[in-house]
């Protein structure tokens, strides 16, 4: 098994703990990550103006690349994820956008990549029920609510991800690794996404609602798809607490750091000392480490 | 309090403007706020985004201009995947923005050179990115 | 065999002309068995119709084409107008032509030529009955025991008919079992619904024949053959003397269908303590004995003997001129709307719940107590348009009672929990009836506060359902914590409208809404001549509307009966 590998900027730096994990949980896994060559940005927000077919080039060369290098096209970031999957449909739905795109890109390209989330290369490709077999580490008893955020999820329409209001794939991957997944109703909203940048107070009020929610549903920790949820869910809990003194923090896991854990890779390679709120204690704690 | 309403203000430039750049029809709201309560952000904006949409419907540029909804929404898409009427609110709200940033004047909403230097340091380039797409020319 | 006449009407659509009848002519000329009359009149005016008479007996037909664009208007007056000239309507046949916007491309011209051979060949196949006419069978049938259909089987057997009412349910009442006070007069639905039942019941003119299906519909007006399939109630009906003794004993206890899934039923059930008729059946999807293999308590208790585990469905023919199909609705499933948790929030409940709560005869006697934990809540929040007048996710339209009904159970409620609060949002208020819009005012005076939007999500979170609503008014997002909410979900045609609706070949919408011939001229008339629609079936509305429909279709059946 083999896919196509988009890491997308922000994999490269800051969320060197999602990439790392997942490049290592695909090798014990036993399925390859290609990583695309050459690859830039895909401008990290699907453009909205009917208008804007600017914005659609960076994403649909990053797609025909991917045509020339292979059929199945993956990315660990949801924002890339969104970006792409999107452009992805646009081109196989619009005929008149498509050309002009082609013909700005000066390549040809008619949206027959597939592109699937790493979470969907788990799923359906790989299967929950192997990941089962495969795990190393007991995770049994560790109670981590999944936060899916937005950009998995929607447009719904386009994304073909998992139910809107009620997804379920991220508790299917937990409980894969028998971690005890949280349902709370947080789940699926915003983590104020960009506005960390526009109107940080916004984004930090939406990141203490999410929490406040899982923690309240009884979670230990909380895990993401997306170096943007990471930001605002990890990076500004000093921010929260200086808003409100109630909060008490919690961890903030990628997935794939999760998953490393359960497959008995070495705790190194899966980079816990990136997260800002260090969850070693809560893995120590549970006997993990 | 008071608006005039007359054939040359309602659906006026502004609104069109705003229609083509969306491609949303504005006649098409009901009006009936399932995407301000939905919307993880209404609890900062000044304007719920159905106000926004009536006010725009209204040809009321200038108070729609003036009010910080589109630049707090954060294109979650909560209100677009809830429409009753299938509206794209969000695409709406970015319209709206780029009436602004599409100006000559080139008004931008954030300056870069006004964010700390330890900010920067923390922020992932996915904040950024994305951030300046939305509030920068 | 003579010639088929082959009339073409030229009458304008939508602002569109159809095809030229000169044209159609032309390009049926091949055919040998086919005389054609061109009529540049309207073919439904009265001149239109003398035509066709003049042209049928001048050349001595008996079989004759029509196409025009409105088939269900016009087929029925067509046949009653055929039989009237002493012809055979089945050798008739009225086929509908619609003009496209490019009418005059060749391919719409193909299509309505090939419509209108396939029509000729038809109309050759048939044969006339054999012997003398058949005579006109002045019985109904009445489709749905429902308030519709109660109501028109009465005035059908007061005006002397003999009526078969046919309901799938046990027993008769229809949703209106359900109800527990009724706007906009709030009196008890029972009061008022009992006494209907009961004289249905005892009508000498009308035979019930409940728990029972159609399976198929054969003939034409005058003459309907119906088979029905009676499911088995494993309950000898005849022996049992509706005692009741069986249900009290049965050791089943399950979520009912009937209570809207917050009360328990029982495998051996009736639907109400009055049901009429008041006789159990064994539900053997839940009864121990058919499940288990074990129990047989309800034959043990039996005093008649009536029990009998090896009942099978029957099946019964009848024969009859008319029939009114009243099958009513359902509600949209909550089950089915992710917004609101899929149905799995708890105390998030459907408006047949909120009556069943509220019904002496209820889960909880009439009190109202929330469906988790029994606890009395205080605050409630109350839903209007859910599912309806949403035409990018569920069903376009309004579903007309929900503004009345909503009131209704907020004004309940606040009547038997005078510390408690109602909240109700709403699009719009609908409230046209005579005493509806007093009825809401009153309501609001009460107390009830009036939210003006939609409900994006709902939510369980810290033991409360959590409510994201706006208020339009101020233009602000709602947040609630409440302890129960009610949805007024769409109402929806009853499960199975549709096939039904091609067993008796007449049109249903694109909701599965059986459609009128006409909405404004033939509002019960459905398109096949001696079948008529009322109430629900037809689409939502209220008891007061319904049963004017119910009135308006037996009245269309009396004066039919009476031409024969
Ligand atoms: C929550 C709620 C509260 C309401 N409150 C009020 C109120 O206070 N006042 C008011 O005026 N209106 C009220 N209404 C509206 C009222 O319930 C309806 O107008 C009325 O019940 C419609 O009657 P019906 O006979 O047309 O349909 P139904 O009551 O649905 O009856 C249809 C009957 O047909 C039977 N049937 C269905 N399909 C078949 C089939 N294929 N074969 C055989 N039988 C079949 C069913 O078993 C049923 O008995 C309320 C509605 C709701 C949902
Ligand atoms: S949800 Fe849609 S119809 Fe309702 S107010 Fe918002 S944009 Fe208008
Ligand atoms: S897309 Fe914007 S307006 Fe719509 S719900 Fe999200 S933040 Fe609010």
């Amino acid at each position: 098994m083999e896919f196509l590998y988009f890491p997308g900027c922000t994999l490269y730096t800051k969320a060197k703990n999602l990439d790392e994990a997942g490049r290592e949980c695909a090798k014990a896994l036993g399925f390859e990550l290609k990583e695309l060559s050459n690859w830039t940005c895909c401008g990290a927000a699907f453009p909205l103006a009917k208008d804007n077919i600017m914005a659609l080039a960076p994403p649909a060369r990053i797609l025909a690349k991917a045509k020339e290098e292979g059929s199945t096209l993956t990315t660990l970031c949801s924002v890339c994820f969104n970006v792409i999957k999107r452009t992805n449909r646009l081109i196989q739905e619009d005929e008149e956008k498509r050309e002009k795109i082609n013909t700005f890109i000066e390549m040809d390209y008619q949206g027959d990549v597939r592109v699937l989330h790493y979470l969907e290369i788990l799923k359906r490709e790989v299967g929950f029920e192997s990941i089962r077999g495969a795990v190393k580490r007991d995770l049994q008893g560790l109670k981590v609510a999944p936060f899916y955020g937005c950009m998995l999820l929607r447009p719904a329409e386009e994304m073909e991800f998992d139910d809107k209001e009620a997804p379920t794939i991220f508790e299917e991957f937990l409980e894969s690794i028998a971690c005890e997944p949280v349902d709370f109703p947080y789940k699926i909203e915003c983590c104020g996404a960009f506005q960390s940048v526009g109107a940080p107070e916004v984004a930090t009020e939406c990141a203490y609602a999410i929490l406040i929610s899982a923690l309240r549903n009884g979670a230990e920790a909380v895990t993401t798809t997306c170096p943007l949820c990471q930001f605002n869910l990890d990076s500004k809990q000093k921010e929260i607490r200086e808003r409100h003194n109630d909060f008490p923090g919690i961890p903030i896991i990628y997935f794939t750091q999760l998953l490393g854990l359960a497959l008995g890779l070495p705790v190194e390679k899966l980079e816990f000392h990136r997260n800002d709120v260090d969850p070693r204690p809560l893995l120590e704690k549970k006997g993990l480490l | 309090m008071k608006i005039e309403i007359s054939r040359g203000k309602v659906h006026n430039e502004f609104s069109q403007k705003v229609e083509e750049i969306s491609g949303q029809n504005l006649f098409a709201c009901y009006q009936c706020g399932n995407c301000t309560a939905g919307c993880p952000v209404s609890f900062a904006m000044d304007l719920g985004p159905h106000q926004v949409i009536r006010y725009s419907l209204l040809g009321l540029e200038k108070e729609v201009l003036e009010c910080n909804t589109f630049w707090m929404c954060a294109s979650c898409l909560q209100c677009t995947s809830r429409c009753p009427k299938g509206l794209d609110i969000a695409r709406i709200m970015e319209a709206i923005r780029l009436v602004i940033l599409r100006k000559k004047e080139r008004l931008d909403h954030l300056e870069v050179a006004e964010l700390s230097e330890e900010f920067l340091e923390r922020v992932p380039q996915i904040a950024l990115i994305s951030g300046f797409r939305k509030f920068t020319s | 065999m003579g010639k088929v006449g082959v009339v073409m009407c030229p009458c304008e659509l939508e602002g569109m002309t159809l095809f030229d009848p000169e044209v159609l002519v032309e390009g049926l000329k091949g055919r040998k068995d086919v005389l054609p009359l061109i009529h540049h009149q309207p073919v439904c005016s009265e001149s239109g119709v003398e035509a066709i008479r003049a042209f049928m007996e001048g050349n001595g037909l008996d079989r004759v084409v029509m196409a025009c664009s409105k088939p269900e208007l016009f087929g029925p007056t067509f046949k009653k107008a055929l039989r009237q000239w002493g012809l055979n309507p089945s050798l008739s046949g009225v086929l509908g032509i619609r003009p496209t916007a490019e009418r005059k491309g060749s391919d719409d011209l193909q299509e309505a030529l090939h419509v209108i051979e396939e029509g000729i060949d038809e109309i050759k196949r048939r044969k006339p009955a054999k012997g003398e006419k058949t005579p006109f069978v002045k019985r109904a049938m009445v489709i749905g025991g429902g308030i519709t259909g109660i109501t028109a089987s009465i005035d059908l057997g007061n005006g002397g008919y003999e009526v078969l009412l046919v309901d799938r349910l046990p027993s008769i009442g229809g949703r209106m079992l359900q109800l527990s006070e009724t706007f906009p007069t709030l009196d008890c639905a029972q009061c008022t619904l009992t006494p209907k039942t009961v004289e249905t019941g005892q009508h000498p003119h009308i035979r019930l024949i409940t728990y029972a299906e159609i399976e198929s519909v054969s003939g034409e007006v005058g003459n309907f053959l119906v088979k029905i399939r009676r499911k088995a109630a494993y309950v000898d009906w005849e022996k049992c003397t509706g005692c009741g003794l069986c249900q009290e004993k049965c050791p089943s206890k399950v979520p009912s269908e009937f209570e809207r899934g917050i009360g328990p039923g029982k495998a051996i059930y009736t639907l109400s303590p009055q049901a009429v008729p008041n006789k159990p059946v064994i539900n053997p999807e839940v009864c121990r004995y058919f499940t288990e293999g074990k129990c047989r308590v309800c034959e043990k208790v039996c005093l008649t003997d009536a029990i009998d585990y090896a009942q099978e469905d029957t099946f019964i023919e009848e024969r009859v001129g008319a029939i009114i199909v009243a099958t009513g609705f359902d509600l949209y499933r909550k089950e089915d709307i992710g917004e609101y948790g899929y149905g799995d929030v708890p105390d998030v409940i459907d408006g047949l719940a909120f009556e069943r709560l509220n019904s002496a005869s209820g889960p909880t006697a009439g009190e109202i107590r929330r469906p988790s934990d029994g606890h009395i809540p205080k605050e409630v929040v109350f839903i209007q348009c859910v599912a309806s007048r949403d035409p990018e996710r569920y069903m376009p339209y309004c579903s007309r009672a929900c503004c009345m009904y909503t009131a209704k159970h907020a004004r309940l409620y606040k009547h038997k929990v005078h510390d408690g609060h109602a909240y109700i949002f709403y699009m719009d208020i609908r409230s046209m009836g005579k005493g509806y819009e007093e009825f809401i005012q009153q309501g609001m005076e009460e107390g009830i506060l009036y939210l003006r939007g939609r409900v994006s999500r709902l939510f369980r979170d810290n033991g409360h359902v959590v409510v994201w609503g706006a208020d339009t008014l101020t233009g602000k997002k709602v947040e609630i914590a409440a302890d129960m909410v009610v949805l007024a979900t769409a109402m929806i045609p009853s499960r199975g409208a549709k096939e039904l609706a091609e067993k008796l070949h007449i049109g249903t919408d694109e909701y599965g809404f059986l459609t009128e011939a006409q909405c404004k001229l033939y509002p019960v008339e459905s398109g096949v001549e001696g079948i008529y629609l009322a109430g629900c079936a037809q689409g939502p509305k209220d008891i007061a509307d319904t049963v004017a429909q119910g009135n308006a279709a037996a009245s269309k059946v009396q004066a039919l009966f009476a031409q024969h």
